[in-house]
């Protein structure tokens, strides 16, 4: 696998070196971090996938929206509750409760008088937005608008240890530095809008986990690339069945090079 | 090349068939018994792996287009509809968006083969015409494909290329708009983009069947770049297509597709830009815009041109120039003067060709960076000077240095045929088996 990111680096180094330097600015890179899920055979830490969607739920949902997301993908395969009994994600009873516990209008439905309807949300809903529109987003945010999260980490560059190091990365601003109203100083983005968020048992884990401040940066970023890419571990395993296919038959169809040419000067 | 058919008919059916339609002998004659120089290396297996590319782009876009949606306000989502809830979507879009890349980057090694081994000299100027066009048309239909995502790099990169036409002076504007369908990039300009990226594929694989007919006129060339012989020695020179050839391009083609799906299952966005990934918003400008690397070399001739020749602008130039570096292509059988085909006779054009390849990578470097940073951080040394000596060497490779070495260089003594190459000077050497 080193020649693959060497050639992964050395195309990357080709065309694409600029992207690196195309961040907002020119803040600090984010910190490099050793995932669960980095390298060829990674899988997604469940746990740690689990405790990130409490965390979604319980701090970060009040001002981001993840659209691409459904409950049910919360139990699919790969997903965080995904149960064997239930390779249909939407009888996963789990998945059913956690859907359920929002009661609201969904995706602006309306009863038979033309009122809103208002019922308990089922697997097939797509995570409920904190903000109608973009005006009351920005209305409740000093003007700035909460991105969507359903892609953030792959809409960043290195974007796992991105999301890691912008939620530790809160500092003094330095000497010079120009603060919008309401606006915070993060050494991987520069001036912010979103407030620091974690401190140390910000929230209970429902596993017990200690909620430390890196705890929480770490198991938010890796549930946002779950929700990125939720077929990381599907995709990982089929391309290792795939090469593996590949090189057999890379290997019959030279010795049968071999053999035809055998004879035959070039 | 292509001598008299030796398909015999053997069953009733073929029989029938080969007096009515004799496509089988039509292949028989192309892809088993070609009569193909039997000293050909690695470096002519990518016209197999070309051909190979294509239909996956062709397979894999048109199952994307079942499930894509050309609407300014769905493009996005649906994409990321397919890399999630369409089965194997994950799979299929990832094939496609790198199949881009690896298509761009066999055909540039074709390219470069074919530049190498004066494949473009005659009698194969039309066969490498054709490429030209079909390189052309490969640019054309990725860049439109890019756009298809509706991300934010999709977006304003259809707005800079767009204006590039702006340029033009007299009709630039009318023209721009006519391709906008409007007076910005909407959605005009993205429903006609995907019916278009739909079409031109098709018209590749039809320029692609002349290319190949183009081809079999004058058979391959070959690393030494001598003419197969006529009558019984052309045997001696030649090996059939089938299975010498077919075998030894199907493992290039798998070693290929090995590579491929490395990144198709373990790297899939490595090669695309992380700013591709937010939507397109027309109110916010992303801080550099950059193309597919595969364009970068000709964004870096575009900003090469920073100053006003006379009455043409710079921005006009730079277009100009961008043009005319794929233009040049066209005429390039008529501005090599030399009758060697073979870099490997021609010792001095040899090192122009290598500086030349430096050259193109040099380009694309200069591409990728922003023109005002400096090279390897030397003070002064700005990218947009390299850019600016690369472009320059870029041209006086085709308008000086090719016409002038076939006329002051002495080519090395060749070889006294195919055969003798590889068998060594040795004349009484073993017919093929």
């Amino acid at each position: 696998m080193k020649m693959t990111r060497l050639i992964a680096a050395g195309l990357a180094a080709l065309g694409l070196s600029a992207a690196a330097g195309a961040a907002p600015g020119d803040y600090k890179a984010p910190k490099h971090h050793h995932w669960h899920h980095s390298g060829p055979f990674g899988t997604y830490d469940r746990a740690a996938v689990q405790r990130g969607y409490q965390i979604y739920v319980e701090v970060c949902a009040s001002c981001h929206s993840m659209d691409l997301l459904s409950f049910r993908n919360l139990g699919e395969r790969g997903g965080p509750f995904e149960d064997e009994r239930f390779p249909n994600a939407n009888d996963n009873p789990l998945v059913m409760q956690l859907a359920a516990s929002y009661t609201r209008q969904w995706n602006g439905e309306v009863d038979d008088a033309g009122d809103p309807r208002i019922r308990p949300g089922i697997p097939a809903d797509t995570f409920p937005a904190p903000y109608e529109n973009e005006q009351i987003a920005r209305g409740s945010n000093n003007g700035a608008l909460p991105p969507d999260l359903s892609v953030m980490t792959r809409a960043r560059h290195h974007g796992t240890d991105y999301v890691r190091s912008l939620m530790l990365g809160y500092t003094d601003a330095p000497e010079g530095v120009e603060m919008g109203a309401g606006q915070y100083y993060n050494e991987y983005f520069g001036p912010i809008s979103m407030a620091p968020q974690l401190v140390d048992g910000l929230i209970e884990y429902a596993d017990g986990t200690e909620a430390t401040k890196e705890q929480m940066a770490e198991d938010i970023a890796v549930f946002l690339t779950w929700a990125a890419d939720p077929h990381m571990d599907v995709r990982k395993q089929t391309g290792l069945m795939v090469l593996l296919f590949l090189f057999v038959l890379t290997i019959l169809v030279y010795l049968a090079y071999r053999q035809i040419w055998a004879n035959v000067k070039h | 090349m292509s001598g008299p058919s030796t398909y015999e008919p053997k069953t009733g059916f073929t029989k029938w068939l080969d007096t009515r339609l004799p496509i089988i002998r039509l292949g028989w004659d192309s892809f088993v018994d070609f009569p193909t120089p039997r000293n050909l290396n690695y470096w002519w297996t990518f016209g197999g792996i070309l051909a190979i590319f294509l239909m996956i782009q062709i397979v894999t876009g048109i199952v994307l287009a079942m499930h894509y949606v050309p609407h300014e306000a769905y493009a996005f989502d649906s994409v990321e509809r397919i890399r999630r809830d369409v089965n194997f979507g994950w799979m299929i879009q990832s094939m496609h968006a790198n199949g881009a890349a690896f298509f761009f980057v066999a055909v540039y090694l074709h390219m470069f083969r074919g530049l190498y081994y004066g494949s473009y000299k005659a009698p194969r100027e039309v066969l490498w015409i054709l490429g030209v066009v079909i390189y052309l048309l490969m640019m054309a239909t990725a860049f439109m494909g890019y756009v298809l995502p509706w991300g934010q790099m999709s977006y304003w990169g259809a707005i800079v290329i767009t204006n590039l036409i702006g340029a033009l002076p007299f009709v630039g504007d009318a023209i721009r708009e006519w391709l906008w369908g409007g007076f910005s990039v909407g959605q005009a300009t993205l429903n006609r983009f995907f019916s278009l990226h739909y079409l031109l594929p098709f018209v590749i694989a039809g320029v692609v069947g002349l290319h190949i007919w183009a081809l079999h006129v004058p058979g391959n060339g070959n690393p030494v770049g001598l003419d197969v012989r006529g009558g019984d020695d052309g045997k001696k020179d030649t090996l059939p297509f089938h299975p010498y050839y077919t075998v030894k391009d199907g493992f290039a083609i798998l070693v290929y597709l090995m590579v491929f799906c490395v990144f198709v299952f373990f790297l899939p966005t490595v090669l695309g830009h992380a700013d591709n990934f937010i939507e397109a918003n027309p109110l916010s400008t992303p801080a550099h815009i950059v193309p597919e690397w595969y364009f970068l070399p000709f964004y870096a001739i575009l900003r090469a041109i920073t100053f006003d020749i006379g009455p043409i602008d710079a921005k006009l130039g730079g277009v100009l120039l961008m043009f005319g570096a794929i233009a040049i292509l066209f005429v390039l059988p008529w501005l090599d003067t030399s009758k060697v085909r073979s870099m490997r006779y021609r010792p001095l054009t040899r090192w122009f060709f290598i500086f030349f390849v430096l050259a193109c990578f040099g380009l694309g470097w200069c591409g990728a960076k922003n023109p005002d940073d400096y090279v390897l951080g030397i003070e002064g040394f700005k990218f947009l000077y390299f850019g600016q000596f690369l472009t320059l060497y870029y041209f006086a490779y085709f308008l000086v240095v090719l016409p002038v070495m076939g006329i002051v260089e002495k080519p090395k003594e060749r070889p006294a045929s195919i055969e003798a190459a590889v068998l060594g000077n040795n004349t009484n050497a073993q017919p093929a088996e």
